[in-house]
């Protein structure tokens, strides 16, 4: 069995179905993204795999173990940062470790806690709190409390949709390096394609909601280490982004079409307006379509 | 122009003031036409200035400065107070926390909580009556803590109910202990909350202490106040409604600027 195991996993809200028969398997070691539109579920889906939802039915495993519950063993990176503002970045990422590791000392919580600040570059932020830095000084925090827990997986949930081009360019340069350091498993949720494929072994789309469930996969077959510009003249990368992206918009416009009604139209002929009125005022009665059986049309030269 | 900007730089100064002379004018005005009862603003003045000179002199039990009744009274708002918001603070915790102690208990503290301390003071007075000699001192300080919890339990349980998942999902995720929970998340989540209600508390206690002393006539801003009412010492009894206003205003002045660092925080 895969490390990672979702098997027909469903989950709705309240009659709502968000996700229906979510099947998932990860390897260990493996990058997997998963690609989909904002409010398909991806939310929920990480959320399930964390433990903080039950879901309505199907199984889940983790290490052939039954996920039940949250635990220090899921790193998470939420959207939203999830930092406690009162707080400061050393004081985010201790609690963390503490909470994993509480039989170490002192001086080795202190030096494990440096180390990941540094390694996200924060060093000179380390002793502000979180409503004194920026979205991208944030999300690092974030990431750099994830990985010291040293936990068997990483799930990374948008982490960086929220931060500009620029910042979130090196973060993902960063999520590559740390990544290619210590192979962590890692689920990474993300609407961008082209970031899956940059960091990614495999992608696999959510198709659009409700009731989304996980398309085929798309390996990645980029090797690594990947150069940002270089990898835009792949010719695997131009296919693979076509084919992602197709299959996303496709799985909306099936949607759509699900949900429209069949559209009739009128029974009814369009009238001539050089008929004049009638005594009565209205022109002649209306031409019913169904009763036309011969239809002439004449035209002045 | 620049006149005007100096005004207007000003204003904060000038326009209270102005707001106090009106209406000492009034205060004037009709205690020399319509209400012949009431001391004129110098009559108080001449009155009450060897209290407000002599602020800590202590010339008898009920014949003292009136900052050292003041001091008397604080003392007894603090014990009365900090007994609030310790009983206060972990019952609004409680009802933030758990839905089956709100329906529990909720309904019991609407009803508690509109009840005057006038009517709360008698049953204190009636519960400590064989503590003897400080029966009135306990029965004052159930008294204010009786009143002034409520402030500080349901904004407390509103702040608790509050706290944004996230904050919660993190204590999960790490599998935080209970302890953990409460110190490093529940508490410094709920804060700010927390101290609205203390601020409200402590007004409401000052209110109260008033009262309380009124009734018991122990030493202090109410009781000398009504000491002063029975030897028919009107100008004094002004003396100590503006003291005990001016009080008030000081310490809810206090508290907002406690409140407002925790608000930033
Ligand atoms: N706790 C909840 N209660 C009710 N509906 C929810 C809840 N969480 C998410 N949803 C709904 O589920 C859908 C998917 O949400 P989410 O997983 O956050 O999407 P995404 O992360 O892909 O943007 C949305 O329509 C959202 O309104
Ligand atoms: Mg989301």
């Amino acid at each position: 069995m895969a490390y990672l195991e979702l098997k027909n996993v469903s989950k709705s809200f309240g009659g709502a179905q968000v996700l229906k028969d979510i099947n998932l398997s990860v390897e260990k070691g493996e990058f997997v993204a998963i690609v989909g539109f904002s409010g398909a579920g991806k939310t929920t889906l990480i959320s399930l795999i964390a433990g903080l939802l039950q879901p309505d039915s199907g199984a889940m495993t983790l290490n052939d173990l039954e996920i039940t519950a949250p635990g220090p063993d899921r790193g998470i990176v939420f959207q939203n940062y999830s930092l406690l503002p009162w707080l400061t970045v050393y004081e985010n990422i201790l609690l963390a470790v503490e909470a994993v590791n509480p039989n170490w000392s002192a001086d080795k919580k202190k030096e494990h806690v440096e180390k990941y600040i540094a390694m996200v570059n924060l060093t000179p932020a380390r002793d502000k709190k979180p409503g004194e830095l920026s979205g991208g000084m944030r999300q690092r925090v974030s990431v750099a409390r994830a990985l010291a827990m040293n936990p068997q997986i990483l799930l990374l949930d948008e982490p960086l949709s929220a931060l500009d081009a620029l910042t979130r360019a090196t973060l993902q340069d960063e999520i590559s390096r740390i990544w290619s350091e210590d192979r962590k498993t890692v689920v990474l949720i993300t609407n961008d394609p082209d970031e899956g494929i940059y960091l990614a072994d495999r992608i696999i789309p959510l198709t659009a909601g409700p009731g989304a469930t996980l398309g085929p996969s798309f390996t990645v077959e980029i090797p690594r280490p990947r150069d940002r510009k270089a990898i835009n003249h792949y010719p695997a990368f131009k296919k693979l982004r076509r084919d992602i992206v197709e299959f996303m918009l496709n799985s909306r416009t099936h949607r759509a079409a699900a949900v429209t009604r069949k559209l009739t139209l009128p029974d009814i002929e369009p009238e001539d307006l050089n008929i004049p009125r009638t005594m009565t005022g209205w022109r002649t009665t209306p031409i019913r379509k169904r009763e036309v059986e011969n239809v002439s049309v004449e035209v002045n030269s | 122009m620049k006149e005007d900007n100096f005004l207007k730089k000003i204003d904060w100064l000038i326009l209270p003031l102005l707001g106090m002379g009106v209406v000492v004018l009034l205060w004037q005005v009709s205690s020399a036409t319509s209400a012949k009862e009431l001391p004129s603003p110098a009559k108080t003045w001449a009155s009450s200035k060897d209290y407000i000179l002599k602020p800590f002199e202590k010339r008898g039990e009920m014949d003292q400065g009136i900052l050292r009744f003041t001091w008397y009274s604080l003392v007894l708002v603090a014990k009365g107070y900090a007994l609030a918001l310790i009983i206060g603070t972990p019952i609004g915790f409680f009802l933030g926390l758990s839905k089956m102690f709100t329906k529990t208990f909720d309904p019991i503290i609407q009803i508690l909580r509109p009840v005057s301390p006038l009517a709360w003071l008698p049953l204190g007075l009636v519960l400590f009556v064989s503590a003897g000699k400080n029966a009135s001192e306990l029965g004052a300080l159930f008294t204010i803590a009786v009143c002034a919890m409520w402030p500080t339990v349901l904004n407390t349980a509103v702040g608790v109910r509050a706290i944004p998942q996230d904050y919660l999902n993190v204590a999960k995720v790490l599998k935080l202990s209970r302890t953990k929970t409460l110190f490093k998340v529940l508490i410094p989540a709920t804060l700010p909350y927390m101290f609205t209600g203390f601020r409200l508390s402590l007004g409401i206690a000052w209110l109260v202490i008033v009262a309380a002393e009124m009734l018991t006539g122990r030493p202090g801003v109410g009781g000398f106040l009504w000491q002063e009412y029975n030897a028919l010492i009107y100008e004094h009894i002004i003396l100590c409604i503006i003291t005990i206003g001016v009080v008030g205003f000081v310490l809810d002045r206090l508290m907002s600027v406690v409140e407002r660092r925790f608000k930033t925080a």
